[in-house]
């Protein structure tokens, strides 16, 4: 996993509350058997005019010029602006991989749908909950101004505004750890060998049938 | 101290904790499916890591099969993408070692279905999946809830994941359930009421007298749609019921250890006085059959009442959502949900395709016909044993002889991976969790109801409440 750096990129706004992980990434393109790749299919539905399918030449396709993300003042995006539980529905960490793919390293919304929130960490997204109120603002703000970018710093928790505006945000102190450092948490948990044996052999004893 | 029955499954799962609460947590099963795992073998494999314990592990394909012609085996998979996806996952599990139910085998289906039929999933385990609707096995005293594709690798090479612990929350369903009122009406009822993001970062333990009464296969359905309330997971205390309905699975423990094990499972329930962050009650008498309407399980109302219109809402973001869930799906607002035509009718994927399922369905479309409007109506049983048994009750004639086609296990139109699915703008009443734009195929409108509800939609042709037939 790549460190997280501080940004400072262009703000896309994506004004629908629930959008969920089949609407990130539609589900004919979960047959794959890699983690890359799945950027050109992001939102796809509501990307392109026609249906998507696994294989196709996506830069041949006719786009849905009324897409928010399709309009050329959010081209290269990297913080996307969202509304009230993103990323709800399916597990699937496509959804990450795809947004990854796709450039967007900050998401930011009132509220996450809980196992993509963790599925971002995992891939070196930095998700990040706001008051509704401020996100609002952003909101406002984003669509009032072309080219309107945020510098987003992990190690001040602070999201700075073009008029020079801060916005403290939280993160958990493991996550960030993780994140800034780029670490693998199967590195970091199995330093805790000695434990995870030690729980099992207690355990063995207590319930033995769970290892029957 | 008195302790929630998640608070118990909790500590007894915490391998170390962290200060900050970050916990090392055991998982006791790991059920594996094609979509969502080859990343993570292959991670293993580029990592040189083996797998912790191979034997907690139950692989499965379901996503991906096709609910015709299976006895091809995988070589009978026409789309290559998806065979390569059967293939890998029989690779992988081969190559590990792990216990596989593969296509073709009577224990294969849908893998929150064969968990518990083959008590491979039990009571106070620790239940992970690389699936949201892992939640499904809290239904009987487990912590169990999906994971991504990191996780899913993270569990094989640890047998641990790196959580915090969410939020304790009762939802607790008062009274009793009408007649022809099921499982699906009361979960649909409860997101209606709570919202698609009302259990956000809480664990939901469903209670109550119209929780207790529901059979396990009823509160498999409710924890099930957990995750479409917003929680990773959901979970039923455990009961007499609950024991009885693992006793001589072939997973379950056996003999001394099964007293053993019965003993341990009774304290699987939260303790009186226990603390909630919060709790919610709903009264299960003025709860009716239920239709979603919209593209969010929590668009979903009576089918005595009508389509909502966008203009009674005062927040204009979920206004803005509902008109485009209207337009979406083709409503009018104000139209009465009976009124509703349908063009094709699903029965199954892992809410609904259990053997109650399977019996309450063909107990409405018993010696009657699917209405000429409908193109296609399927009945897709969870499992191979689950088909087998329908069989063996003769479920599968009455399907047959009233029009519908009777199908091989799997996921099959939930989700429409396979060549089950709807063509663009054509509306189905569903037994399935999710009406999500495009889920059961581009442009795609689906309704969400019950077994029974749907069943009655066949005959009638339109969604018509199920207790006036
Ligand atoms: S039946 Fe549907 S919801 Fe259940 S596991 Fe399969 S695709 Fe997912």
């Amino acid at each position: 996993m790549d460190r997280f750096e501080k940004l400072d990129a262009i703000v896309a706004p994506l004004d629908r509350a629930n959008v969920d992980t089949d609407a990130i990434i539609p589900k004919q393109f979960l047959k794959s058997i890699k983690r890359s790749g799945f950027g050109p299919n992001a939102f796809d539905e509501w990307r392109y005019l026609d249906h998507g399918e696994p294989g196709m030449d996506n830069s041949q396709r006719p786009v849905n010029p009324d897409f928010v993300l399709n309009l050329p003042r959010y081209a290269g995006a990297e913080v996307l602006l969202a509304r009230d539980n993103f990323g709800c529905g399916s597990s699937r960490e496509h959804a990450p991989w795809a947004l990854l793919d796709q450039g967007f390293k900050v998401i930011i919304a009132p509220s996450f749908a809980d196992i993509f929130f963790n599925n971002c960490f995992k891939n070196g997204i930095l998700p990040i909950v706001l008051s509704a109120e401020k996100v609002d603002q952003l909101f406002r703000e984003t669509e009032a101004s072309e080219g309107y970018q945020l510098i987003v710093d992990l190690e001040a928790q602070a999201i700075t505004t073009p008029s020079g505006e801060t916005i403290a945000f939280d993160v958990d102190s493991f996550r960030k750890h993780c994140l800034m450092n780029g670490l693998d948490d199967i590195g970091l948990t199995l330093q805790h060998v000695d434990d995870i044996k030690a729980y099992e052999e207690k355990r063995a004893i207590e319930a033995p049938w769970l290892f029957a | 101290m008195a302790r929630t029955l998640y608070d118990k499954l909790w500590d007894s799962h915490v391998v170390r904790s962290e200060k900050d609460g970050t916990a090392l947590l055991y998982i006791d099963r790991h059920l594996v499916h094609e979509v969502t795992s080859p990343q993570a073998f292959e991670g293993l494999r580029l990592a040189g890591r083996q797998p912790w314990r191979k034997d907690s592990v139950v692989a499965t394909p379901d996503h991906n099969v096709p609910t015709t012609g299976q006895s091809g085996g995988i070589a009978g998979i026409a789309d290559s993408v998806a065979r390569t996806q059967v293939e890998t996952l029989d690779a992988n599990v081969k190559e590990f070692g792990m216990t596989y139910f593969p296509m073709n085998d009577v224990r294969q289906g849908i893998v929150h279905v064969i968990g518990p039929e083959q008590g491979a999933t039990l009571p106070g385990m620790t239940v992970v999946c690389g699936d949201s609707h892992t939640s499904t096995h809290g239904a009987f005293g487990a912590l169990a809830h999906g994971i991504g594709t990191s996780e899913v690798e993270h569990v094989l090479a640890t047998q641990c994941l790196l959580q915090k612990k969410m939020k304790n929350m009762l939802v607790s369903v008062d009274g009793e359930v009408g007649a022809g009122v099921t499982a699906k009406d009361i979960v649909l009822a409860i997101i209606g009421k709570i919202g698609t993001a009302g259990g956000n970062g809480s664990a939901i333990e469903f209670g109550g007298t119209a929780i207790q009464a529901l059979s396990i296969e009823g509160r498999m359905t409710v924890c099930n749609m957990a995750i479409e309330a917003g929680a990773r997971a959901g979970m039923v205390a455990v009961d007499a019921k609950t024991i009885d309905y693992f006793k001589g699975r072939p997973f379950a423990p056996k003999g001394a250890q099964w007293d053993a094990a019965v003993e341990a499972w009774s304290d699987l329930h939260s303790d009186e006085g226990a603390h909630f962050d919060e709790v919610v009650h709903l009264d299960a008498a003025s709860i009716e059959p239920q239709v979603t309407w919209g593209t969010s399980p929590e668009m979903v109302v009576a089918v005595s009442t009508r389509v909502p219109n966008p203009a009674d809402e005062t927040d204009s973001v979920k206004a803005g959502g509902m008109q485009r869930a209207l337009d979406y799906m083709g409503l009018k607002a104000g139209t009465p949900i009976t009124d509703i035509s349908v063009d094709k009718v699903f029965i199954g994927s892992c809410t609904n395709s259990r053997i109650e399922d399977m019996r309450a369905a063909a107990t409405v479309v018993k010696g009657k016909r699917v209405a000429d409007n409908i193109k296609l109506a399927l009945a897709v049983p969870g499992s191979g044993l689950v088909k087998k048994q329908a069989e063996e009750e003769g479920l599968d004639r009455i399907f047959v002889e009233a029009g519908f086609e009777w199908r091989e296990p799997g996921c099959s139109m939930c989700l429409a991976m396979n060549d089950d699915r709807l063509e663009p703008e054509e509306r189905c009443a569903s037994t399935s969790n999710r009406n999500f734009e495009g889920r059961q195929g581009q442009a795609s409108r689906t309704h969400l109801v019950s077994p029974a509800m749907a069943a009655a939609a066949a005959i009638a042709g339109h969604f018509v409440d199920v207790r006036s037939i």
